[in-house]
């Protein structure tokens, strides 16, 4: 035992022992070796962990302002791109060159459609407005699909940008508020901006109710109607404050609105597949072309129209500004 | 080589013109809200093309006057329909991403798209 | 006519220009509005008046301020982050 323990620090059993549990190399001495030129390096990934070794690298990679390769490659993007562009417009300007003239009746795009509607559209639907006549009645289902994209992209924009206080407790609600309080940032109760309100804002909406009951008649309807609606309503809300307009408009009416409006039109559209699927024969008779209460379904499609689009864009602003409403 | 209407069809050509620029904004520009803006102007491009498809020189817009139903008197209804549902879901499309832009800004503090990838390659996993 | 058409054209690409070169977001913006009004101008001159309309509330109204909107929103951001930074050394010291 003695002489064994004497002998112990030469014998393999010890430098194997000594070098399993990293304390001593086996290999030092005995093999020809190279100086380690990084050590520093290697001691550095010893020290840190896996993350810190790789956002060093990520910094160098992305420092913008040494990599060269970095500098070079947006170089020779920005130069493609214009390079692109300009070839687009002289690939596209042979393709104009080769177009029929500009303003001929003879063009193949002024086919018999175009004709059917002009010749047929006030006497099938009842609307001087061929446009209006052609979106709302001819093509009712596009215009349909097109009032649903709207409240599609009032919903993401609500899922996006809509602050939720439900979860919160009391003290994290008042930081998000006083956060989402914007008027902070600007002049309070401006005197100028309300008294200009007080009178513009009632003529604009009384333009936008025209321009929608009128969209059988003359160049409007629900889309621009709701369009100067939504704008006025803006306006009296910047003016006054979301104290005011909440009196009258908060999510649940935007709800019951938008709901309300699509689901007359999807209904009243639909009624024609109870008729064979041929809408132009409704039981609502198309009136004398030229009054307001005439065109069938078209006024009432138009206000139901006009009634989104009002509420979207509406609700896009005070949700920008607000994160609810 | 090139056709004769080149020389004619103003619109057109302002349309393809308009149309790459916009596109080159997109390309070009690293700020989140000018690409957006560009965007729009390629949007209005194509509105501008396809208007201009349905004019005919010499005619009224398509609202009937004096109960004239005859296909001389009036331009062609259905660019003007096609054009009117565009504009109305290009503000939807521009409101959707401007509010993307906004979460963008309230994570990363910046507008711009390159520091953007680079922050959210450091940042994530 | 056409002259003024031929104009009203090219003040459409002097815009459209514009929106790349000008330095400031807010110059940005209201140059892509006045070019939306131009492009309703245009219209009535293409005989489309309901495309007009709706031009003018949508693309100078609506979408201009949903631009406006958002800038405000990022510099209320920015602020509230300055507001915090100054919050955190406050701690510290």
């Amino acid at each position: 035992m003695s002489r064994q323990r004497k002998n112990y620090e030469e014998t393999k059993q010890y430098h194997f022992l000594q070098w399993l549990f990293g304390k001593e190399d086996y290999l030092n001495g005995h093999i020809e070796m190279k100086e380690e030129e990084e050590e520093e390096i290697i001691e550095d990934t010893a020290q840190f962990s896996d993350e810190v070794q790789r956002k060093r690298i990520y910094e160098r990679l992305y420092n913008l302002d040494k990599n060269r390769e970095m500098k070079f490659f947006n170089k020779i993007y920005a130069v493609v791109s214009v390079l692109f562009c300009l070839c687009f417009i002289g690939i596209m300007l042979l393709a104009v060159s080769y177009l029929p003239r500009f303003g001929e009746a003879s063009n193949p795009d002024n086919n018999e459609v175009s004709e059917r509607y002009i010749e047929k559209g006030q006497e099938e639907t009842g609307a001087v407005n061929i446009v209006t006549g052609m979106i709302l009645d001819y093509r009712a289902f596009d215009t349909f699909g097109e009032s649903n994209v709207l409240f599609i992209a009032a919903c993401c924009v609500t899922i996006l940008l809509r602050t939720d206080y439900s979860k919160k407790s009391k003290e994290q609600k008042k930081i998000l508020r006083a956060q989402n309080e914007d008027r902070n940032y600007e002049p309070k109760n401006d005197v100028i901006l309300q008294k200009v309100a007080f009178f513009l804002v009632p003529l604009i909406l009384i333009f936008g109710i025209y321009v929608i009951l009128n969209g059988h008649l003359s160049p409007g309807g629900g889309f621009s109607g709701g369009a100067i609606m939504g704008a006025g309503l803006i306006l009296y809300l910047n003016a006054y404050g979301f104290a005011k307009t909440e009196r009258f408009f908060t999510s649940k009416t935007y709800k019951v609105i938008t709901v309300g409006a699509l689901s007359f039109y999807c209904l009243a559209k639909s009624y024609s597949f109870f008729t064979g699927a041929n809408h132009l024969h409704s039981i609502i008779s198309a009136g004398t072309p030229g009054k307001i209460i005439s065109a069938g379904l078209i006024l009432p499609l138009n206000i139901c129209v006009g009634l989104v689009v009002t509420c979207t864009m509406y609700s896009f602003y005070a949700l920008f500004r607000k994160g609810g409403y | 080589m090139l056709g004769t209407s080149v020389f004619t069809n103003y619109e057109e050509v302002t349309a393809v013109i308009l149309f790459a620029i916009g596109f080159s904004t997109l390309l070009l520009h690293k700020n989140l809200i000018r690409k957006i803006i560009g965007m729009n102007i390629m949007d209005t491009a194509i509105y501008l093309f396809l208007a201009s498809k349905g004019y005919i020189s010499g005619r009224a817009a398509p609202i009937i006057t004096n109960g004239v139903m005859e296909t001389e008197a009036y331009i062609n209804p259905v660019p003007s329909g096609l054009v009117l549902t565009g504009i109305v879901v290009s503000v939807s499309v521009t409101a959707l991403m401007l509010s993307l832009t906004i979460r963008l800004y309230r994570r990363y503090h910046t507008l711009n798209l390159d520091e953007i990838a680079i922050l959210s390659r450091k940042g994530g996993k | 006519m056409e002259l003024v058409k031929i104009l009203l054209l090219l003040f459409l690409i002097v815009c459209a220009i514009a929106v790349s070169f000008t330095k400031g977001m807010l110059t940005t913006v209201i140059t892509y509005t006045s070019y939306s009004l131009v492009m309703s101008i245009i219209w009535i001159l293409l005989e489309s008046p309901d495309l007009a309309i709706t031009e003018a509330a949508v693309g100078a109204g609506v979408t201009g301020v949903l631009f406006f909107i958002t800038m405000k929103k990022i510099e209320g951001i920015d602020e509230e982050q300055e507001e915090d930074e100054d919050e955190q050394t406050e701690k510290k010291l």
